[in-house]
């Protein structure tokens, strides 16, 4: 099976510090792949890279096979990428179901239309997405008052807004209370059982990794020190050393501290 | 030879103020993130303070001394307008500090008048230098070389106070990071304070320097304020040695100018900057994170929503009146509301740029200007008739703000601002020295509307349909998926990349709608008065908007017509008495102090209090 995303030699460097060095992995359509490591390792300017919001400093993102380096995010999105951030973007001036709208009129190509009335435009699609992320009974809420667990599904519903084939996670649970983080996670994975889209997602969380992920890279320092199953990922010494000896405790700990 | 080295001369000596000023404004935005306006009043303020005590010190030592104490004094009422109307509203959104600072110039230009007549002043010579000195044969004067002596003394003064010393420290760490102050522990206030004291210190100093060389008069404080915005432009904002560099570079520029390319000295200076931006987006020494975020400070804006019923038949009635005003008003009425709705048109365009797209233009007389020039020299010059050229005028303002917009708009916040206000200087420097074409300074007259819409009446009902046409229109326009994307791209740009918005395309056609609607309110205005003048292009024309747009509420959707309809009636009602800006100064910073939400978001606050309106959040009440 073609991968849908592959990822060559890929690197970022800022000045002296290699943020991202050399990095190389496959994701195929269907599956779920957790990118772990701790704070510093590379791992968000590795999806501002695939997502085309960095440039590479080398290497090549391919998406279907395509060539896609070097693209405006704005590209990649429409070649069927969605995104959330590990600080959540939302727009703060508008509502919870305008910001869904937003999207919806962007995927529809719409965004420079000025005569039609916006408020009325894809409303319905928008509820859907939201009622999706458990979103809908705060619609009409001004996004800025939103407690930070509900921004991070409002940006989810924003991601799925397109109908994504691949989906690039950072850190969708962070800043959330552990009852909240499960249910995010199963809500994910329900999505992505269903759609049947691809997933790549950094998380702290290790339930969170260990639960769902069907396949775990762990980045250390801009390098892959491990690719494998989760099971061979908790058993790996160099994966532990990095963690301290501690294995999932201590990472779960990390997680909460950073 | 000598000649060139004798001019190099000069253009180093004339740099010596030109730095003082540039860095005391360099140093008070990087540590306040104000761009302060103001700052030319305090070196005019320098020049008149320096000539009085000059007055009463006498020989050489009163004329040093008397430099000397002038920047104390004008460095000791700078750090007062700090204290007394800058520490209210620094909590106010971002930018709103300037619509401060610039009531500070009205109240100084005034101040100014009533202390010292309205003639120029001719400043002292130095004792002891008052003659020259020969250099490879030509006559360079000995003050000249006095002031290129003393340029890198304060200078290094300076570098010395912020790479030597505690408070240099403080500068620095808040000039590259606001919260980092805070959590040293300093106290805020006091090094907002003694910034101020130091920049308009140093503005005052170089006021007095120059007095030898230039005098005292009236007009000083906006001429320096161009040339200081553009030093501290290529510079590199927030950077001392870009502001040397730049003063050094912008001085020499100029007396070679004026030697070689008379006819276009002006013109030079900001084609130089644009090249430089161009090349360098944020200066030659400046760096991008001081360039600032504008106007996404403070409380958060409320969604919007479509007028409710009431407000539309409240709208309505009151146009209603508005249309009936020549049967029921004066004449003089009727030509004031048409001044009124024209300059509503002006204010509103800006105000949709600032308001939905978060870009503050300080430029904007460019396209309001340009589309009257473009309506006058059509009528002038190739006998167009009226409606041809009421069309010229929005489409040439539209494209000239697409070829400016498209340049930039590569730069963002402060830089974008500064850009937007070297093309309007560029455009103003063109139609001021390409006299043969634009008239020069004696502007284009006799550009009278046709018949039809010749006598008063009739042209105000061609004003009230274009003028609340074009509002209602933009209003239309931000309720569109075009205003909502406009502030997708402001509100998280990142996100809305993400979502394959194209944010540079969307701001682009934000920027040439403002310029066109500029461009009508222009091309309407210079058929009411039957004439146009380059100040219609100048620095004060733009800043007008701007103040309009802030005074009204930037996060409302009626603030700028309001804005535009409160202060164009003020300033009409308060011309007409003397120490007028003075008065309109003092009530600027009024509603600064009073109403930092604009009248519009202040009406709104009361309304609400009053049970008039609900609030904005528990409302799911409209999520169907
Ligand atoms: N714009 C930038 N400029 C300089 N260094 C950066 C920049 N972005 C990230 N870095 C550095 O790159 C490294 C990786 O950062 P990041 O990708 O955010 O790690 P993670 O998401 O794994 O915590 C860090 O050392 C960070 O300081
Ligand atoms: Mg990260």
């Amino acid at each position: 099976m073609t991968p849908i995303l592959e990822v060559r030699d890929l690197s970022r460097h800022f000045g002296a510090i290699r943020a991202v060095d050399g990095v190389s992995f496959r994701l195929a359509p269907g599956e779920m792949l957790a990118l772990i490591g701790p704070n510093g390792a590379g791992k968000s300017t590795c999806f501002d890279m695939l997502m085309g919001q960095t440039d590479p400093t080398s290497g090549q993102v391919l998406l279907d096979g395509r060539d896609i380096s070097g693209w405006p995010a704005r590209r990649v999105w429409r070649a069927g990428v969605g995104r959330t951030f590990q600080v959540t973007a939302t727009y703060g001036s508008m509502r919870v179901v305008e910001n869904v709208q937003t999207a919806l009129m962007s995927h529809h190509r719409r965004s420079f239309a000025a005569w039609p009335r916006f408020r009325r435009l894809y409303r319905d699609e928008a509820m859907a997405l939201l009622e999706q992320v458990g979103m809908a009974d705060q619609a009409g809420r001004p996004a800025a008052v939103l407690a930070y667990g509900d921004l991070k599904r409002l940006d989810l519903a924003m991601a799925l807004a397109h109908g994504p084939r691949l989906l690039l996670m950072d850190e969708p649970t962070a800043g959330m209370a552990p009852a909240e983080r499960a249910a995010l996670m199963e809500l994910t994975a329900g999505i992505v059982a269903r759609q049947g889209m691809a997933v790549l997602f950094t998380e702290h969380d290790m339930e969170a990794v260990f639960g769902h992920a069907h396949r775990v890279l762990v980045l250390n320092r801009g390098e892959i020190i491990a690719d494998g199953p989760p099971e061979a990922i908790r058993a790996d010494a160099r994966v532990q050393e990095v963690y301290l000896g501690g294995g999932a405790e201590a990472l779960a700990a990390e997680a909460r501290d950073g | 030879m000598g000649l060139i080295l004798a001019q190099l001369l000069t253009g180093l000596a004339n740099a010596g103020a030109l730095f003082m000023v540039a860095s005391g404004l360099s140093l008070i935005f990087g540590v306040t993130r104000i761009v302060n306006f103001a700052h030319g009043s305090f070196y005019m303020l320098g020049a008149y303070v320096g000539y009085s005590l000059m007055q009463v010190l006498p020989g050489a030592v009163g004329f040093w001394g008397a430099i000397l104490l002038s920047g104390l004094v004008v460095g000791l009422i700078g750090a007062l307008v700090e204290v007394i109307v800058l520490r209210r509203v620094y909590a106010a959104p971002e930018l709103f500090q300037l619509v401060a600072t610039f009531g500070v110039i009205l109240v100084v230009q005034d101040l100014a008048l009533a202390i010292w007549g309205p003639t120029d002043l001719l400043g002292p010579r130095a004792p002891g230098l008052r003659g020259v000195v020969r250099v490879m044969g030509e006559p360079v004067p000995q003050y000249d070389l006095a002031l290129i002596a003393i340029t890198p003394v304060v200078a290094l003064a300076l570098w010395y106070l912020i790479a030597r010393t505690r408070v240099g420290v403080l500068v620095r760490a808040a000039t590259q990071d606001r919260e980092m102050v805070a959590a040293l522990g300093v106290n805020q206030r006091w090094l907002f304070t003694g910034t101020f004291f130091l920049g308009c210190a140093l503005a005052g100093l170089g006021g007095a320097l120059q007095l030898p060389k230039g005098g005292a008069d009236l007009l000083m404080d906006f001429t320096i304020l161009a040339q200081v915005f553009v030093v501290v432009v290529i510079g590199g904002m927030g950077s001392l040695p870009g502001a040397l560099l730049a003063s050094v570079l912008i001085s020499v520029l100029n007396v070679f100018g004026v030697s070689y390319l008379p006819q276009s000295t002006l013109v030079l200076m900001y084609v130089v900057m644009v090249a430089v931006l161009m090349w360098r987006p944020f200066g030659l020494l400046g760096r991008a994170e001081v360039a600032g975020e504008l106007g996404q400070v403070g409380a958060p804006e409320e969604p919007i929503r479509p007028a409710g019923w009431p407000i539309r038949a409240t709208v309505a009635a009151a146009l209603a009146v508005l249309a009936a005003l020549p049967f029921w008003g004066s004449p003089f009425s009727v030509v004031l509301a048409t001044d009124i709705l024209i300059f509503c048109l002006f204010a509103a365009s800006l105000h949709m740029l600032i308001g939905l797209g978060g870009l503050v233009s300080f430029g904007h007389a460019a396209f309001w200007g340009g589309g009257a020039y473009v309506a006058a020299l059509l009528v002038a010059r190739l006998d167009v008739p009226m409606e041809v050229a009421m069309l010229a005028a929005p489409v040439g303002a539209g494209l000239a703000a697409l070829a400016v917009g498209w340049i930039a708009l590569r730069a963002s916040g402060v830089y974008f601002a500064m850009l937007t206000l070297a093309f309007a200087q560029l455009l103003w420097s063109l139609v001021l020295q390409w006299g043969a074409v634009t008239g020069g300074d004696d502007g284009i007259v006799g550009v009278w509307p046709a018949d039809w819409a010749s006598g008063n009446t009739a042209y105000f009902y061609l004003a009230l349909a274009l003028s609340v046409g074009g509002i209602l229109a933009l209003r239309h326009m931000a309720h569109a998926p075009l205003g909502y994307a406009l502030r997708a791209a402001r509100d998280a740009p990142l996100r809305a990349e993400a979502t394959g918005l194209h944010t540079r395309r969307l701001q682009l056609v934000a920027f040439a709608l403002a310029g066109t609607l500029a461009g009508l309110a222009g091309g309407l205005f210079v058929f009411s008065k039957g004439s146009v003048f380059p100040n219609e292009l100048e620095i004060s024309r733009s800043f007008d908007a701007l103040i309009v747009v802030f005074l009204g509420g930037v996060k409302t959707l009626s603030g700028g017509w309001v804005g535009g309809a409160v202060f164009e009636s003020a300033e009409d009602l308060l011309t007409r008495f003397a120490f007028w800006r003075l008065t309109l100064g003092l009530l600027i910073i009024a509603v600064v102090i009073v109403a930092p939400e604009g009248i519009v978001g202040a009406a709104r606050g009361l309304a609400r209090r009053a049970g008039l309106t609900r609030d904005a959040d528990p409302a799911r009440e409209d999520a169907r």
